[in-house]
């Protein structure tokens, strides 16, 4: 491991809930816009969390929440440094959805109702986005022969270009992994009010400050993955992967505002599809190349 | 007297004098010490194994006497057959026992002569199944005996026939030690019937018509395999002059023509084995059987001996349309199968289906017959044997504790039955969690399919591990929901044979997990190099240390935070319920003003899935696969 990889590490570490929680203020920036509202500060999300941070804690039963969502976090920031250390991109997917099922086993430890409802969409989500994210890996594998991260990003063309189908397929379900509508069906809520929102429902104070933490940095590793497919090892690369991530950004955030929340059945069906046809074309195309 | 005879004589001896035995106290412990001696003695056949240098050994060369024992015992097996298909007017699968036998008869009596050939024979292998049959099983045993008791209590509509039981459950230990060490064909033929009938008679155990009707399916299935396995046998015999399986295989890799329809009868036989579509209802039907048996046919013994034949096969089978099918179906199995586990909610329709799910990946292993695959499929089969036995033992365990094994029964039981349902996580943990080797497996199995330019087996498997991490999530939910059905703990009873047995498995489990790269190196590595002659690591060392610190770390991570947060100080509220609470988190105030109870339930999707009806296309899907691809092999073969 070179010096770079743990500067990148401890880089994700400390700056990665900055950016993530900056992004999240972005993102609320935006859409306040584009509905023709001023919308808060940009920095709001973290006068949220500050907020969360004081208030009294508050836990359902027993403190079981507060330690699953702790692991949730610390293995999502794991799962954030084994990628930006350059190393093996499978492992690191592998890491992300254990610490998926923690979140899951946060949400339904309380046998709340409403949050156990959310848990269980919210496992149905894990289900619908985890082949677009291992067949990304397979792409990356195919094109450069290594699902190491570090390799991945020294090639020498952009990957886009050979991988299209899987980068629509990924883009796709990012829009779940982000909590997005047409498919922010586990994070539904009633009243936009942050007492009652799906899977945070029974995530109160310093819980909600945790969940909302980690989602910052699992935001910071998927754009992460999104530049992946962009950067190479000339140095022009790293401002096309800026654009491309803030492209990426901007449509998440123009869908969100555009559609209503779908059924969840309909998720599936929509996002499998186009995985299978999107991932799975790109997929057949470099098979018959190789 | 060498111990691999020991291994398959002593357990058929054992089993007369345990039916025998009524005291049930002597009986125990002639069980218990029955499982003691077979145990140590495949502790020193390794160890003589070792010794020897880890060379492959082989013994007995000149078996007259003993081939017409077989041969007289395969008739017997055949009267069996015919008197109990005969008994319960299932006239045509007396056929099934008939033909195979005759012909092997014919082929042993009148047929040409055969080459000499040590008929005993220890590779890495072997001696990796002995391990698996006589740990694995032995300890089904020992978990048997307590389990029993149990559930002859619960059930007293069933006649008390455990003696009949337990006996069948040493006659299969002692048949699949015969079939993992025998190189003979005709003897693995053998030890196949017989194995096909031990599981029909404990899958027929409770006498009951399903059990009867279940029981006669796995017969059939199992028999059509045998049939077709005779055949592939005979026909190798004929045209070649030798009945030796690891001969098959090596004229296999040289692709010689006459090894071609061989292979595929076998693989075919093996698919009906670890019950890959079609053939997947016969082990769905097993259930009905107590517990053990269960454990028995999904851990350690029957399905396992389907693999372990695609394991030797799997160097022959590389780029071959045998391997074609064989992948092929296994890939579509280990998809479809987790899908239709997603629709179940009985604990053991679950372990059934992703039992048939597992098989399906480590089939598609061997069918791709490269040594990354085999790898993978060796790996997943350690780590299935031991999970999947210790998931059966916990539900079997539960069920005779809380009268169900429906999932949604298992709410909260973390702290109903603490211990139980720990030794449940873990089982289901080391089936696809990260801290546990199989996901290692998995991603090993990823890699070689795209290497090979498998696309469809790639994309079973990305598709299929999100399935599978489906239904094991959900129920591992379950387990740990805090219970708003009264979270009394339930005083346990479970017997201490079985609390041993449970006790040793998540023991075997974690050493697995921690020793993998150890393992990897001393035992597998040189397993590929013994089958294929080269190999280079599917993952290096480094890596897999790299990996064993990582899930480590992972493991780690839910203690630490449990033991941080358990002593903070903190508001205990009550559950959101729109406000219509009743002062508890078990109950809220309906639209009349009356209380209710509060009945949580986990998404089944069964109006989505519809499992019969994908059960039935999925069969068509993979009938018609193989039955095309196996007239190509024949007629590219004999025309």
């Amino acid at each position: 491991m070179t010096i770079v990889n743990v500067l990148s590490v401890v880089c994700f570490i400390v700056f990665g809930p900055l950016i993530g929680g900056l992004l999240s203020g972005i993102d609320r920036k935006l859409s306040a816009r584009m509905q023709g509202r001023i919308g808060p500060s940009v920095l709001q999300p973290f006068y949220d969390i500050k907020k969360l941070l004081n208030k009294q804690r508050i836990d359902i039963v027993d403190t079981s929440m507060s330690g699953l969502l702790l692991s949730y976090m610390i293995l999502m920031i794991m799962s954030g440094a084994i990628f930006f250390s350059g190393s093996d991109i499978l492992m690191s997917v592998f890491v992300l959805s254990t610490a998926s099922t923690f979140l899951y086993f946060a949400a339904i430890v309380t046998s709340s109702p409403y949050n156990s409802i959310a848990a269980s969409r919210e496992l149905v989500q894990i289900m619908t986005y985890e082949p677009a994210v291992l067949l990304a890996c397979v792409g990356f594998y195919l094109v450069t022969g290594t699902f190491n991260v570090g390799a991945i990003s020294q090639t020498d063309s952009v990957l886009l270009w050979q991988l299209p189908g899987f980068f629509i397929a990924f883009v796709f379900i990012l829009t779940i992994k982000m909590r997005k509508s047409p498919f922010d069906i586990s994070g539904g809520h009633h009243a936009h009010q942050e007492l009652v929102q799906g899977i945070t429902t029974e995530m109160g104070a310093r819980n909600l400050a945790i969940f909302h933490i980690a989602e910052w940095y699992e935001n910071v590793f998927l754009l992460g993955f999104v530049a992946l497919f962009a950067l190479n090892k000339n140095l022009w690369s790293i401002p096309l992967a800026v654009v491309l991530v803030a492209l990426v950004f901007f449509t998440e955030v123009l869908i969100d505002n555009v559609s209503a929340r779908m059924k969840m059945k309909n998720m599936l069906r929509i996002t499998w599809l186009v995985t299978l046809f999107a991932a799975g074309l790109n997929l057949l195309v470099l098979m018959l190349v190789h | 007297m060498p111990i691999t005879v020991f291994l398959i004589v002593f357990p058929f001896l054992c089993a007369p004098f345990i039916y025998c035995i009524k005291e049930p106290k002597i009986r125990d412990h002639i069980m218990y010490a029955g499982v003691a001696l077979i145990m140590a003695a495949v502790f020193l056949l390794a160890g003589q194994w070792l010794a020897n240098g880890t060379k492959v050994m082989s013994y007995y060369p000149e078996t007259d006497m003993i081939d017409h024992i077989i041969l007289v015992v395969e008739i017997g097996l055949m009267c069996l057959i015919t008197f109990l298909s005969f008994k319960y007017r299932k006239y045509w699968v007396s056929l099934l026992s008939i033909i195979p036998t005759l012909l092997i008869a014919w082929f042993e009596l009148k047929g040409p002569e055969m080459e000499t050939m040590n008929h005993i024979y220890v590779d890495h292998l072997s001696i990796l199944m002995c391990l698996i049959i006589g740990f694995i099983g032995g300890l089904i045993i020992i978990y048997a005996v307590g389990y029993m008791y149990g559930y002859h209590n619960h059930h007293k509509e069933y006649a008390d026939r455990r003696q009949y039981f337990f006996a069948l459950l040493f006659i299969f230990i002692g048949a699949m030690f015969g079939f993992v060490l025998s190189s003979n064909l005709l003897w693995i033929d053998l030890f196949w019937e017989i194995t096909s009938v031990c599981s029909f008679l404990l899958i027929g155990y409770t006498k009951t018509e399903e059990a009867v009707n279940n029981s006669f399916r796995a017969l059939w299935m199992n028999l059509l395999g045998g049939t077709v396995l005779a055949f592939g046998i005979v026909y190798f015999g004929c045209s070649v002059g030798t009945v030796s399986i690891h001969d098959l295989v090596l004229f296999g890799n040289m692709q010689n023509a006459a090894a071609v329809i061989p292979i595929a009868c076998i693989a075919f036989a093996a698919l009906t084995k670890a019950a890959q579509m079609p053939f997947s209802t016969w082990l769905m039907g097993a259930m009905v059987a107590p517990t053990p048996s269960s454990a028995l046919l999904h851990s350690a013994t029957m399905v396992k001996a389907g693999i372990y034949i695609l394991l030797r096969l799997a160097p022959a089978m590389r780029g071959t349309l045998t391997g074609n099918m064989v992948s092929f179906v296994g890939g579509f199995t280990f998809f479809v199968a987790s899908i239709l586990a997603i629709s179940q909610n009985d604990g053991k329709r679950v372990l059934a289906f992703s039992t048939i799910s597992n098989l399906g990946l480590m089939v598609a292993c061997c069918g791709v017959g490269m040594p990354e695959t085999i790898w993978a499929a060796v790996f997943l089969m350690m780590f299935h044997s031991i999970s999947k036995s210790l998931l059966f033992q916990t539900v079997g365990a539960v069920e005779n504790r809380i009268g169900s094994r429906d999932i949604e029964n298992m709410h909260g039981l973390l702290y109903r039955l603490p211990s139980l349902a720990t030794f449940m996580f873990i089982g289901i943990a080391g089936m696809f969690l990260a801290p546990f080797g199989m996901l290692i497996s998995k991603w090993s199995a990823l890699k070689a399919a795209v290497d090979d330019g498998n696309i469809l087996l790639v994309l079973f498997i990305a598709f299929g591990s999100a399935t599978t991490g489906l239904y094991w999530t959900k129920w591992m939910g379950k387990l740990i929901s805090r219970s708003h059905r009264g979270s009394a703990k339930t005083d346990e009873i479970t017997q201490k044979s079985q609390k041993l047995s449970l006790r040793v498995h998540a023991g075997m489990m974690i050493m697995l997990c921690v020793l993998l790269p150890i393992i990897s190196q001393v035992f597998v590595d040189p397993l590929l190099i013994e089958m294929f002659g080269t190999y280079t690591d599917v993952l290096s060392l480094p890596i897999l240390i790299i990996m064993v610190v990582i899930f480590l770390f992972i493991f780690m991570v839910p203690v630490v935070a449990f033991t941080y947060t358990r002593h903070q100080e903190s508001s205990v509220k009550l559950s959101y319920m729109s406000g219509v609470n009743v002062g508890n988190n078990n109950q809220f105030v309906n639209s009349l003003g009356h209380n209710n109870k509060l009945w949580l339930s986990n998404l089944y999707f069964t109006d989505f899935i519809r499992p019969e009806r994908t059960m039935k296309l999925s069969q068509l899907i993979a009938s018609g696969w193989i039955l095309i691809l196996f007239c190509m092999i024949l007629g590219g073969t004999i025309l």
